[in-house]
């Protein structure tokens, strides 16, 4: 209870230190029904390989696509995904909560 | 994240002890802050509130530009004194609420494997295990064999050690004879207060399971109750 998170940020430590380019994303803000709650965490390699989960699966796929960006430029980004709309066939969360994720390199 | 900052991070979750991290997003710096660091950083005091309610989420700094504070508190343990009926019906359900659940019993018939499959125990007297286990803030500590020799020097190690919650089985007059003994110990009414005893809930249970659901629901709602009014005071 109360901290039942996934140790995604040992996994990222263990992935960064046997040699792989890695990315973690961390929802920093929810409106709504969001599927996962604030602070969780998606880790991510330079292979597209990816461990924990933003938002239960619905935006997983728009979220690597950006942290391989992140992975090959080092800039950090904030993305953010809302309602099912016209682009969900791409990234929308069908809950009708909003979410925004901070993608960083770990260097 | 630095590798750095993740491995220091790492370090302080490994240990139990509390951070945070606080990130720009606009730009992606960073720093680490450790528990015993919050006191000397500019955003002390909603540091401390954000380590208080146990979640993470976006602040603002003196100029109005919004930080993300990642709130790493250690996860809940739970310790039962006492291998007894109770505990056993408690594990269970204690997995199903993510506690993590140590079992401690000097008595080697009461902690036995078959009695507590996949359960981790400890079948030596509370003050060495206790010690080995290190008790913190974010511990809840029952005390349930009935047993003063057992239970007393665990229900000091927690008082001292200021568990999250500290619960101790035995009627009204056996807690009276218990606080006695406290007071000599030397623990003030202040102290003696955070036990909860008789523990649990009152729903008036019978069987051991209907204890073990009292005893959990009021670790839960002590645990949530104090998140929640952290919250409420941000």
């Amino acid at each position: 209870m109360l901290s039942t998170e996934d140790d995604i940020l040992r996994a990222a430590e263990a992935w960064r230190r046997e040699g792989r380019i890695v990315a973690l994303a961390t929802v920093i803000e929810t409106w709504g029904s969001a599927p996962r709650p604030v602070g969780s965490h998606l880790l991510i390699d330079e292979g597209g390989r990816f461990l924990g989960s933003v938002s239960g699966g619905c935006v997983e796929g728009e979220v690597i696509t950006e942290a391989l960006d992140v992975i090959g430029d080092g800039r950090p980004r904030t993305l953010e995904f809302g309602v099912a709309d016209e682009t969900a066939w791409r990234a929308g969360l069908s809950c009708g909560g909003r979410i925004r994720v901070f993608v960083e390199r770990v260097d | 994240m630095r590798l750095d900052t993740l491995t220091a991070l790492n370090a302080e979750r490994a240990a139990r002890r509390p951070a945070l991290v606080v990130t720009d997003p606009s730009d992606g710096r960073q720093r680490l802050v450790r528990g015993t660091e919050i006191d000397a950083d500019p955003l002390a005091s909603v540091l401390r509130e954000k380590l208080a309610s146990g979640r993470s989420g976006l602040i603002a700094d003196a100029d109005a530009r919004p930080l993300f504070v990642a709130v790493h508190a250690p996860p809940v343990r739970l310790v039962a004194v006492g291998a007894v009926h109770i505990t056993q019906a408690l594990a269970p359900m204690a997995g199903q609420l993510g506690l993590d659940l140590t079992v401690i019993d000097p008595r080697t018939a009461f902690a036995t494997p078959e009695r507590f499959p996949n359960v981790r125990l400890v079948a030596e007297w509370p003050d060495a295990a206790l010690e080995t286990l290190g008790l913190d803030a974010y511990t809840a500590l029952l005390a349930l064999t009935h047993d003063p020799k057992i239970d007393d020097p665990a229900l000091i190690a927690a008082l001292k050690a200021e568990c999250a919650y500290v619960g101790a089985l035995g009627s009204r007059k056996t807690h009276a004879r218990r606080v006695e003994r406290l007071r000599q110990a030397g623990f003030d009414e202040e102290d003696i207060a955070r036990i909860h005893a008789p523990i649990g809930l009152d729903i008036g249970a019978v069987s051991p399971a209907e204890i073990a659901l009292a005893i959990l629901a009021q670790v839960v709602a002590t645990l949530r109750r104090a998140r929640i009014a952290a919250r409420a005071g941000a």
